[in-house]
């Protein structure tokens, strides 16, 4: 499934002095894949658009930090 | 020529008196990828460039002086009440030394701002370019302070911000193609 969330496995030195980070991740927000926006995307109504920061659904990708709780519906 | 709203883009609360957030918050305030940077970088880019780009940098540089407002509001909320004492453990004793509660335009290591932050190369696709990644950085340090925030009603301020970010690199990418649109070239949708 498509995520915007990527992840890699860096090199792990058996000498590195701190517990290793096995797996890192990086984002690739959704204004790479569009190029320039065709017309008649769905929308959001005005109020959700109006909170979420943007009209276009295909634009919206929250960010949560690690103390918060996912959100149901909110990709990470 | 502007006229100002007495109001907030976006509604800002915080939740925890925590002034150790408006430490890191201040790097949006005067860093060099932060909405103050971002502002004076497009407006002043739009006397250079082809005409059809113009209106886009004047409205998202206009934003970008709304989200700093956001910035400056959260950090108030954040050491307005905090004693010097609270100050101190949140690593802002030299700031309140030389500011008191003041907000000063520096970066979250103190680091004041400087012009040398933005250029103007006054070539389209180099500036352009320039705005493009500007964008994404200030996407990055959003993502970053939300990491090292655990104020549910201050990172919901935050995601809104990135998530303008997201939308500016988009119109910059646009802005990127109408330039190479080849002359007389019709496109229809
Ligand atoms: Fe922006």
């Amino acid at each position: 499934m498509f995520t915007t969330r990527k992840q890699y496995e860096p090199y792990i030195s058996p000498f590195d002095p701190c517990p290793p980070i096995r797996v890192k991740t990086y984002v690739t927000a959704p204004n790479q894949y569009v190029g320039f926006q065709p017309p008649n995307l769905p929308q959001f109504p005005l109020h959700e658009a109006l909170k979420k920061g943007t009209l276009w659904k295909i634009f919206y990708d929250p960010y949560y930090g690690p103390y918060e709780m996912k959100r149901k519906g909110d990709q990470q | 020529m502007w006229i100002y709203e007495k109001k907030l883009q976006y509604p800002v609360r915080v939740s925890t008196c925590n002034p150790k957030l408006a430490k890191y918050l201040i790097e949006q305030y005067g860093g060099a990828d932060g909405e103050l940077a971002a502002a004076l970088r497009y407006l002043n880019q739009r006397y250079t460039i082809p005409d059809k780009v113009i209106g886009l940098l004047t409205d998202i540089g206009t934003e970008e002086l709304a989200h700093l407002e956001m910035i400056a509001t959260m950090v108030y909320k954040l050491t307005k009440d905090a004693t010097p004492e609270q100050l101190k453990e949140a690593g802002l004793d030299a700031h309140y030394v030389d500011h008191d509660r003041a907000l000063f335009y520096h970066n979250a290591a103190g680091v004041p701002f400087t012009a040398t932050y933005i250029q103007a190369k006054g070539d389209p696709i180099t500036d352009l370019y320039e705005d493009i990644a500007a964008e994404e950085k200030a996407r990055a340090t959003y993502q970053w302070i939300i990491n090292m925030s655990d104020d549910p009603d201050l990172n919901d301020g935050l995601r809104f911000l990135r998530e303008r970010e997201i939308i500016h690199a988009q119109r910059f990418r646009e802005a990127v193609e109408i330039l190479k649109e080849e002359r007389d070239r019709k496109k229809f949708f």
